[in-house]
């Protein structure tokens, strides 16, 4: 798998978040599953989001 | 006693006949005994009954009402259905008074998210979908059993115990005149969703049953609307629920809608409540002022549930009583119907014993893996129609949000509508047979094609209750030995037919009992074989064996095989 560079790791971390308050508490689930679905049909691997999903439901 | 409902139910397009009630066995002083009872005159019952009668086979029917059932109900039949209703007589009527359709159409705020136009193909008789009313089709069916000398029909005749012996049942049955008892050879149950055969026998549905609960309203009005599917998510008037609506014959409209989670069926079926989510719906398609009048309403709740085993003894489950199965995707009397004409010419040959063991234990075992597969069809439906949890609402929140823009979520509007089942798997297919040689056409357990061979005349028109062969030839006489083993085959009892696709324009086919002239190659092409080859159809007209040169042997062989005999 491609890995991000420090820097692009930095910009994910903060248009997250600008993005987060930008959809207000009330839809920030809605938002994060809409980017969730968005981002596994870039993947384009089940299997893979399965994995990163494992990987999220851990330490929660 | 039992006391049936004695008045015509109300309806607005609909009349109603009390058929009088059966009492003539009150009293008798023998039990009768029959070959076949099958409890439950709806649409599954009835299309058994006049299903084996095409075999030869006798039966009586008990209903405890004494008129078809109340309600539109089951209101979508498949082509598969109407091509099993064809071969039991009523299609015509059903097709006659039907509106055909063949598109669905999900909304989500006001756009259009998701189109799907099914298939109306050039070789079949019958469009994807027919909407009637369920008190027609029954009424169809009936008026077909009172006409057929094989079917007796006890309407008033409510079974309220079983026994079951070695070789037969005795059900005790009670009247409005009193009780007898009856004993039969088998017992179908097709007696629906609250069988009390299934009640009887103490047998647990297993699967899932959903939270989601729907009302079901009809209503009598005059829309400017196609015949298609439209489902609407998340209405402005019903947050976060779903809402269908398909046309009946008549001006009569289908609205189903979901209830709020806190809601109870007594509240959703109070009539201000009725009247205001509807006018709130007519109001969001633009028809406020539309005039409208009430006919039927009920709560439903999906279910995806059956039986682990079909056959219990002497009694045997179909439809409803054998599993509950979600509305959507018109699962219901559609998977009902493929059970019963699974069923009956393996009932009716067991009862001829030309059946070997294994002939009628393929019921369950075809049908309940077919229910299982619906199942989980089903289920996907179902967890996006009315997501179960707060994580699937979630998700499917987030698709809805999506789709405005995003094609690749669209296909989960995707309803996954009733379709024949391919009994793959099944034991009755001939295993040495050139079935994984062939690179298209129908494999074994398919269904077979139907093909248009003229004018209002399709292949599936020509197919009768026995076994067909389609055997592919441009000569002008079927070969020797294979007629010799098609006339032992007779001559043990089971009806078989040889169909020759003529390749050649030859006018005769010595030894043929019918002839399709396939000059053209369009059915050798779309069934993939050349001359000489051949498909194996059973009376339910599934394929069990298919060969590119077929022998005399490996035809004796196919038989025993899809009789249970190995």
């Amino acid at each position: 798998m491609n890995t991000m560079t420090v820097h692009d790791l930095e910009v994910v971390y903060d248009v997250l978040a600008d993005a987060l308050d930008k959809a207000s508490a009330a839809k920030a689930e809605l938002f994060l599953v809409k980017l969730a679905l968005l981002s596994a049909q870039a993947l384009g691997s089940a299997q893979t989001f399965n994995e990163l999903a494992q990987s999220a439901l851990q330490d929660l | 006693m039992h006391q049936p409902h004695g008045e015509p139910r109300r309806s607005i397009y609909f009349n109603y006949q009390v058929f009088p009630a059966y009492t003539g066995a009150v009293g008798a002083p023998h039990i009768a005994r029959k070959p076949v009872v099958v409890v439950g005159a709806g649409p599954i019952g009835l299309t058994t009954a006049l299903d084996l009668a095409r075999h030869g086979i006798p039966c009586v029917v008990l209903e405890s009402e004494q008129q078809v059932s109340e309600g539109s109900r089951a209101i979508v039949f498949t082509r598969r259905s109407m091509e099993i209703l064809q071969q039991v007589g009523v299609a015509d009527r059903v097709s006659g008074m039907g509106l055909p359709w063949n598109c669905g159409n999900s909304f989500y705020r006001n756009q259009l998210v998701f189109r799907m136009e099914s298939p109306q193909a050039p070789d079949d008789r019958y469009a994807p979908m027919t909407n009637l009313q369920q008190p027609y089709l029954e009424q169809f069916l009936a008026e077909a059993a009172e006409a057929n000398p094989l079917v007796e029909v006890r309407w008033g005749n409510r079974v309220t115990a079983l026994a079951q012996n070695s070789d037969f049942a005795r059900l005790e049955i009670d009247t409005p005149a009193g009780s007898y008892e009856l004993d039969t050879d088998w017992v179908v149950a097709a007696d629906g969703a609250r069988s009390a055969i299934r009640t009887l026998l103490d047998l647990k549905l297993e699967g899932t049953s959903y939270e989601g609960r729907f009302v079901i309203a009809d209503i009598k009005i005059d829309l400017d609307l196609p015949t298609e599917r439209l489902a609407y998510f998340d209405p402005t008037w019903n947050p976060g629920n779903t809402v269908l609506m398909h046309r009946e014959p008549g001006n009569i409209w289908r609205i189903d809608y979901q209830l709020p989670e806190d809601e109870t069926p007594e509240q959703a079926l109070q009539a201000e409540s009725l009247c205001e989510r509807i006018n709130a719906q007519l109001e969001m398609l633009g028809f406020k002022d539309v005039p409208w009048e009430m006919d039927w309403s009920s709560v439903y709740s999906a279910r995806a549930l059956t039986l682990s085993d079909y056959i219990h003894e002497r009694v045997i489950f179909a439809g409803d009583a054998a599993h509950l199965l979600p509305i959507f995707g018109v699962r219901g009397a559609n998977t009902g119907f493929q059970d019963c004409h699974d069923l009956v010419w393996k009932l009716a040959f067991t009862l001829k014993g030309l059946a070997g063991p294994k002939l009628l234990p393929s019921y369950t075992d075809e049908r309940v893996s077919a229910a299982r597969e619906i199942i989980d069809e089903a289920g996907k439906s179902t967890r996006f129609m009315a997501p179960p949890t707060a994580g699937y609402r979630l998700v499917r929140d987030a698709v809805l949000s999506l789709s405005l823009t995003q094609e690749f979520v669209r296909p989960l509007y995707h309803w996954r509508t009733s379709r024949p089942h391919d009994y793959a798997e099944s034991v009755l297919n001939c295993p040495t047979d050139d079935n994984d040689r062939f690179a298209v056409g129908p494999r074994n357990g398919a269904l077979l094609l139907n093909i248009k061979l003229g004018e209002n005349d399709y292949l599936f028109d020509r197919l009768g209750a026995c076994f067909h062969l389609l055997y592919f030839t441009s000569a002008a006489f079927i070969p020797d030995a294979l007629l010799a083993q098609v006339q032992a085959i007779r001559s043990s009892g089971v009806p078989f037919q040889i169909i020759a696709v003529t390749q050649n324009a030859q006018t005769r086919v010595v030894g043929a009992d019918q002839l399709i002239e396939d000059t053209s190659g369009h059915i050798a092409s779309k069934y993939g074989i050349t001359q000489g080859g051949a498909y194996l159809v059973r009376p339910d007209q599934h394929i069990c064996a298919r060969w590119h040169q077929l022998s005399a042997g490996q035809l004796h062989t196919a038989i025993d095989i899809v009789l249970g005999k190995h």
